[in-house]
């Protein structure tokens, strides 16, 4: 079982930077505490999936390194920069709401429920971050939501509302969305899991596309042969700690921690 | 047999006045609508804040307002607010006022039930893509609760204009007092009130056809 206290070796080993880093991340929603001390660092280009039983914690970690949840003990670095919190004499505050907003729009996320703005189109959902937060002009927002419309298959679609689309397109509309305001970052809760069965895919090779373009993503899935394929690195949750973590291939052949063997038991067919 | 002989003179002689007057009370109720939804969104964000004295100030106004009647409000205003030594008012802004602050206090409501049912999901990917809280409010919360509350917009609007019949109470020539002066002069009683009345129905429901159209375009979640 590897020591889930300390952040993993490669970043210490190269010396540079990485993308993310989170120390000992302590959440409790009221007295149950849900993470009991996450670390990880996610390097630049790194498709890091995260899998574990429902209850784990998952989407709680996630929330937090978005800011969507508050954390009582620990610290989350983008680029080496603290989020969500300053040590501001010896006492730990949450920062202002301003620079919040700021620190998410370097991260984005795409939710299990898709969460388009019901009231725009899908052109508009992709602009509206693009001129309200990075303050581009409409005629240049409008040119890159095209772009990354047509780059997820959707450049017909671009002036259909959210109930004008299939769950499939609108979760591809989603990605779009976060994808177009390049984040550092982007996370994936389950992206796939309110979707019918024959929409998985689309937006599994959207998600496959992007991970190709060298874009940095933390995703969440119970898609183990999506994960085998496109992670680089797999983190293992089981009850609000990280129990194993390494690339698909090592992890999925012999997996060392008993917890893990019998998680992926339920998988079976994909690993043989 | 009835016992009354129509003429119907009269009412094509005062036919400009009588359109003036429903044109008056039209602007009375439009005019009382803006307003109170200004008054509206505001008390209703006073409410979902969590300034427990404000909150309880803005119940206490919605509360009195919604347990008085609407001519005592009026009279309270144009007869009451000169004898308390505020005189800034004519009777058309007076009766403004008092239907503002009226339909205020009903907005309020529809607002805060509107924001309620607001699902957070659309909020938290407003924050997710970094906007701001005002920003959050004004490009999505805001119209949103506008598209699911339309209905209830149109339907105060419509009420509203009918409710503007009370201000013949205070001489207002909207289109009850234009009817009942008419009915003074000329002793056409029936001729009077049934013009006034089929042109309370008629512009009732071209509000409601014109409002209908309205939410058709804008009926865009489901
Ligand atoms: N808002 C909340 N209030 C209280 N408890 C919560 C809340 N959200 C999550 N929890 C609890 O936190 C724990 C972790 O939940 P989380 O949603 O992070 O798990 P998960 O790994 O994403 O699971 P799943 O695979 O089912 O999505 C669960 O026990 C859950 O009941
Ligand atoms: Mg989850």
């Amino acid at each position: 079982m590897q020591n889930h206290m300390k952040p993993n070796a490669t970043s210490a080993a190269t010396g540079a930077m990485p993308l993310l880093r989170a120390v000992d991340v302590h959440k409790s929603y009221d007295r149950l505490e849900v993470l009991k001390g996450i670390s990880m660092d996610v390097e630049q280009g790194e498709v890091l999936a995260l899998i574990g039983a429902s209850g784990s914690g998952k989407t709680t970690f996630l929330r937090c390194i978005n800011l969507l949840e508050e954390f009582q003990q620990g610290e989350i670095d983008l680029d080496g920069e603290p989020i969500g919190y300053r040590m501001t004499g010896g006492r730990r505050r949450k920062i202002p709401e301003a620079a919040l907003s700021a620190q998410r729009a370097r991260i984005g996320m795409v939710f299990q429920s898709f969460n388009l703005f019901p009231h725009m189109t899908a052109e508009q959902n992709v602009m509206l971050g693009l001129t309200k937060v990075r303050g581009k002009p409409a005629a240049e927002a409008r040119d890159i939501a095209r772009h990354w419309l047509e780059r997820v298959g959707l450049a017909e679609r671009r002036g259909h509302y959210p109930f004008q689309l299939s769950g499939g397109q609108q979760q591809r509309v989603a990605i779009a969305r976060a994808v177009a305001m390049e984040p550092r970052l982007v996370l994936f809760d389950e992206v796939t899991s309110a979707l019918d069965p024959e929409l998985v895919a689309e937006v599994l090779g959207v998600m496959q596309d992007l991970a190709r373009s060298g874009m940095t993503m933390i995703v969440v899935s119970h898609e183990m042969l999506f994960v085998r394929e496109v992670a680089s690195r797999v983190v293992f949750m089981d009850g609000g700690h990280v129990v194993a973590q390494g690339p698909p291939q090592e992890l999925f052949r012999d997996p060392e921690s008993e917890r893990l063997r019998s998680f992926l038991g339920r998988f079976h067919g994909v690993f043989s | 047999m009835l016992a009354y002989n129509f003429n119907w003179d009269v009412i094509w002689r005062q036919w400009p006045t009588i359109i003036e007057a429903l044109l008056l009370g039209i602007g009375l109720a439009v005019a009382s609508l803006a307003i109170g939804c200004i008054i509206g969104i505001l008390c209703a964000f006073g409410r979902v804040s969590r300034h427990k004295w404000l909150d309880w100030a803005i119940w206490s106004y919605v509360e009195f307002i919604r347990n008085t009647p609407l001519l005592l409000l009026i009279f309270f205003v144009y007869f009451g607010l000169p004898q308390m030594g505020i005189r800034a008012f004519d009777k058309i802004e007076s009766f403004i006022l008092t239907l503002s602050l009226y339909a205020g206090a009903y907005m309020c409501e529809v607002f805060r039930a509107g924001l309620a049912s607001i699902p957070n999901q659309y909020v938290e990917a407003a924050k997710a893509i970094g906007l701001r809280p005002w920003q959050r409010q004004l490009y999505v919360v805001l119209p949103v609760m506008f598209r699911i509350t339309l209905p209830s917009i149109s339907n105060t609007l419509i009420s509203l204009f009918k409710d503007t019949s009370l201000a013949a109470a205070i001489a207002v020539p909207e289109l009850t007092f234009t009817a009942r002066q008419i009915n003074a002069n000329t002793f056409r009683v029936m001729e009077a009130w049934l013009t006034a009345s089929a042109l309370y129905l008629a512009t009732s429901y071209a509000i409601a056809w014109v409002l209908r159209l309205v939410e058709r375009r804008y009926s865009v979640i489901r």
